[in-house]
């Protein structure tokens, strides 16, 4: 869509040749097979290989890692354009670079980056994230799922997992479980359980209405032997998996913007082409306002990502400005994709425009890594310094 | 008064439809430079002068023929080579050709050797004093420009089709001459010239043209469109991109703006919804006509005929009914 | 091998044009640029080239300082280094920028010179053989398969209605049509090593400018499509209107 702001002047050289690239890539690759395969709810596994071999997994990570070494306004560009898409492309690549490979380069050992960084960053094995279990959603320090370390120094994982994307086909899990029998949530830490361990199961969770071109998993552990080094040595406590959440949510505030941007653009031709009552219906104020209230809140958010990026580069950013730019971003997004939906009138019901997949995945994402409730009370809690969760 | 030398095209020793395309252009800028002489200059083996004659009733003073083994294919180092040397010698203040293939391969090469201005492509030229301004498409055809030409000489190429050959009878004199620079010794050589699909006209020279789209489904319902096109008699079929892509139909039949450019007199799209990109490539068809089960397809924006409906029905109608409308 | 290969830069083919205040140009404003199609195909080519069998592939430009991104962008790809050959403003002069391009060329020690077949914008198609010339090289237009072996070429070439296989010794100046490669994506690694690489930028060598942009104007508007009737019973009044009005029959 036209950058109304003209945000481009904002964005270095290698910035926008970043997300341009993907941006063609989306267009060509993504595009034409998304509406299909979400209709036939999977995820369409023939672009990994494009995209791995553009390199948007862990492309804000070391190159010596075989990382691409992006800013991260480079990586916010890279998860827009993605969601541009399709919200489960983008959970894809964010499980992967934000809830797997992040975690492995801040609180893994030089041999665990060593051995999962670089085939991550090629595609070659994929991760899943499991923190969110079936009775602990928003309160994950209620978490369940146990680690006990043996005799040996070996560990024994019990428990289960749940809402988990890429959960089946993935070849690790970082999974968090406390420790040692302490209920507290200071004895989390984060494991990493290849596919294929004794008593790791993981099936798909199916009759989903939204991110269908995405697999989402149960992961149950039924006293999986993990050696001393499954663990992730430099992680302790919920604070470790939330550090996370925090990277993952920054990505999907970008996201958003791109999930917008699509219907917008979509909307946009198709109200200016479509003829009613003699005329195309771009030319009714009732359409005009609607696309003015939506061009504000869409360049509202890119500002917002964008200024949140440049924090997170110089280092000084926090998690409650995440929240902030999580929930105003899909929120927004949401209330893009439902009234491009109904600009579209009954063609807008169709898999072949992407308003109502797009409407239907930002369901998703306004509830996960952080509801939109949570978000707020994050930020209530900021602002009021009390905390409403307790 | 200008005298202009026109190369007039030949494959195989056959004159093509840009020959008199490029001599019926020269004779116009002559004219409209005060007079002067067309000098048309063919290349082919033995017998091509005998051919070449005819382009006199188009306008040519002086028909050059220049024979060699070689000429049966093109030769472009010693084509572009005898074309420079002639336009030297003769003092000619144009160098006319039309933008084939061939056309394209030889006239910036002669251009270079002249050391001339140069204009490509053009769909009109006027003589504007010492200059020339010319007009010619660009930006993927969605932008004429117009340009000015300065120096002589000047070599310009037209673009195929924007000149409809037509008569205007002289007493050409025959002319040979020998290649300004050996065959044999030249470095680019053409092994090989295969004809494509036979019978049937290509897409540059066909005046109608049957080009279908994705609407089609699969590579062998191409038949429809071939059966249409062999109902017309003297029609090219074309594809779009995409059906080029899944490899329906070969490259070079693809229309659009990465592909081939076309203007016939009518442009029949069959199950095209009429993407930009394709309609970059035949937008300037004199009649369009589109088959289309989506009414709101694209391509009903620019056709002059619009049918909707499914083309598993409507072409084979058609094709019956131009069958009969022929034979009638 | 050593492959220089020449591109420009040009906006994207989706664009829908305006016409500049000027009436000379086009309005830029949200128009996006890329490498020319077809240049980018010769770039791809190039490349395949070089990792196949070694070398390295050189990128060099005629055109304004913004020319440096679409520079920028090969060497992304994958191209080792660049050249802009700097002007003022876009050049209508083929020949012009020919002459700036084999002044560039000569004594690069290039064993191959790749063209796009025709640019996306100016659309003359031309400057590569005038290069060839100038510089005294064999040169073939419009190749959709080339083959490079023991210092000689073998390519394919599509005539209206048939295709011509060429042969022609190396170093040659070659142009490129579509169906030789696909472009790849520039990876995020390659976009981050493409700003170490090294970027030149001097003036073109133009020499004297004989051809001039004097007027740019959108193509007159086709007359709105019509729909003249649905199915099979269309087809009698689409025969007529064939015959008695366009003529066609």
């Amino acid at each position: 869509m036209q950058d109304f702001y003209d945000i481009d002047s904002q964005l270095s050289e290698d910035e926008r040749a970043v997300r341009d690239s993907v941006r063609q890539f989306v267009d060509e690759q993504v595009l034409p097979v998304i509406g299909s395969a979400y209709i036939e709810g999977r995820f369409p596994r023939e672009i990994l290989p494009g995209m791995a071999e553009l390199g948007v997994f862990g492309a804000n990570l070391p190159e010596e890692y075989g990382c691409a070494g992006l800013n991260n306004v480079a990586y916010g560009l890279i998860n827009q354009e993605l969601e541009r898409g399709d919200s489960g492309i983008r959970s894809f690549a964010s499980v992967q670079s934000s809830l797997v490979m992040y975690p492995i380069y801040a609180f893994g050992t030089e041999e665990q980056k060593q051995h999962w960084l670089p085939r991550m960053a090629r595609g070659e094995a994929i991760g899943c994230f499991g923190l969110t279990e079936p009775d602990f959603g928003s309160n994950p320090s209620g978490m369940i799922t146990m680690a006990k370390e043996q005799g040996d120094g070996t560990w024994r994982l019990n428990g289960s997992k749940m809402w988990i994307t890429n959960g089946s086909t993935a070849d690790v899990a970082v999974v968090w479980a406390k420790t040692n029998g302490d209920p507290s949530d200071k004895s989390i830490r984060g494991f990493l359980v290849p596919k294929g361990a004794k008593g790791f199961k993981a099936k798909d969770q199916k009759g989903k209405l939204s991110l269908r071109a995405s697999d989402t998993s149960e992961l149950s552990f039924d006293d999986v032997e993990l050696p001393a080094d499954a663990i992730l040595p430099k992680s302790g406590t919920l604070k470790s998996p939330l550090m996370c959440l925090t990277q993952a949510r920054y990505g999907i505030s970008w996201g958003a913007i791109g999930a917008a941007m699509a219907c917008f653009e979509e909307a946009l031709a198709y109200a200016q082409n479509r003829i009613m009552f003699d005329k195309p219906i771009a030319g009714f104020q009732l359409q005009q306002l609607k696309f003015a209230d939506m061009l504000t809140e869409i360049v509202k958010a890119q500002l917002v990502s964008l200024h949140l990026g440049r924090l997170k580069d110089a280092g000084s950013y926090t998690p409650q400005q995440v929240s902030l730019a999580k929930r105003n971003n899909v929120n927004m997004a949401t209330d893009v994709a439902r009234e491009c939906r109904r600009i579209l009138g009954a063609n807008g019901i169709l898999a072949e425009y992407s308003a109502l997949r797009h409407m239907a995945n930002l369901e998703s994402v306004y509830t996960y890594e952080g509801t939109d409730d949570v978000h707020a009370l994050i930020l209530g809690q900021a602002v009021t310094g009390i905390s409403a969760f307790k | 008064m200008a005298n202009i030398l026109a190369y007039a095209e030949a494959r195989a020793g056959e004159l093509r439809k840009t020959a008199f395309e490029a001599v019926t252009a020269a004779r116009q800028l002559a004219d409209a430079s005060g007079g002067g002489e067309v000098h048309a200059i063919v290349f082919g083996p033995a017998g091509v002068a005998a051919k070449a004659a005819q382009l006199g009733k188009f306008g040519a003073d002086v028909v050059i023929a220049v024979e060699h083994e070689r000429y049966a294919n093109n030769d472009p180092e010693s084509m572009s080579a005898t074309i420079a040397e002639r336009a030297k010698s003769g003092g000619h203040r144009y160098v006319v050709g039309v933008a084939s293939q061939t056309g394209r391969d030889i006239a910036p090469r002669v251009a270079a050797k002249l050391g001339a201005a140069f204009a490509s492509d053009v769909i009109d030229a006027k003589v504007n004093g010492d200059a020339l301004t010319v007009r010619h498409p660009g930006y993927w055809g969605k932008v004429i420009m117009t340009l000015e030409v300065t120096g002589s000489p000047t070599v310009l190429t037209y673009r195929p089709g924007a000149v409809t050959a037509s008569e205007n009878a002289k007493e050409a004199r025959a002319e040979s001459m020998a290649p300004a620079a050996d065959p044999s010794a030249s470095r680019v050589v053409v092994k090989e010239t295969t004809q494509g699909a036979k019978g049937r006209p290509d897409l540059a020279e066909a005046p109608i043209i049957i080009s279908g789209g994705r609407g089609l489904k699969e590579a062998a319902n191409f038949k429809l469109v071939e059966d249409l096109a062999d109902a017309f008699g003297n029609a090219a079929v074309g594809a779009t991109r995409a059906v080029t892509d899944e490899g329906w139909r070969p490259h070079s039949d693809q229309i659009g703006q990465t592909g081939r450019t076309v203007s016939p007199q009518l442009y029949v799209a069959v199950g095209i919804s009429g993407a930009i990109q394709h309609i970059a490539g035949m937008r300037t068809s004199k009649a369009i006509v589109a088959i289309n089960k989506d009414k709101e397809a694209p391509i009903f924006k620019i056709a002059d005929y619009g049918i909707v409906g499914d083309v598993f029905e409507v072409v084979p109608a058609l094709t019956a009914a131009v069958k009969a409308a022929k034979n009638s | 091998m050593k492959i220089a290969v020449c591109i420009k830069r040009a906006p994207d083919s989706e664009t829908r044009f305006r016409i500049a205040a000027s009436g000379t140009g086009i309005d830029e404003a949200g128009v996006k640029f890329d490498i020319s199609d077809f240049d980018s195909y010769a770039v791809e080519y190039a490349l395949q080239v070089t990792e196949k069998g070694g070398g390295e592939v050189v990128v060099i430009s005629v055109g304004t300082d913004a020319s440096q991104e679409t520079l920028r962008k090969a060497l992304s790809m994958g191209a080792a280094s660049g050249v802009l050959l700097k002007t003022d403003g876009p050049v209508f002069d083929s020949m012009a920028v020919a002459r700036a391009l084999a002044d560039e060329l000569q004594g690069g020690g290039y064993d191959l010179v790749l063209f796009g077949k025709v640019a996306a914008d100016t659309a003359a198609g031309a400057v590569g053989a005038m290069t060839a010339e100038l510089l005294g090289l064999p040169c073939v237009n419009s190749v959709s398969k080339l083959d490079l072996a023991d210092g000689r070429g073998t390519a394919r070439r599509d005539l209206e209605g048939a295709a011509e296989t060429v042969e022609f010794p190396l170093p040659a100046v070659v142009s490129i049509d579509e169906g030789i490669a696909r472009p790849r994506y520039p990876s995020l690694k390659g976009i981050m090593a493409a700003k170490k690489k090294p970027l030149e930028s001097k003036p073109a060598q133009l020499g004297d400018v004989r051809v001039k942009i004097a007027k740019m104007e959108l193509p007159a508007d086709r007359p709105p499509g019509r729909i003249i009737g649905e199915g099979a019973a269309a087809v009698p009044e689409l025969v007529r209107l064939l015959q008695d009005e366009a003529k066609v029959l």
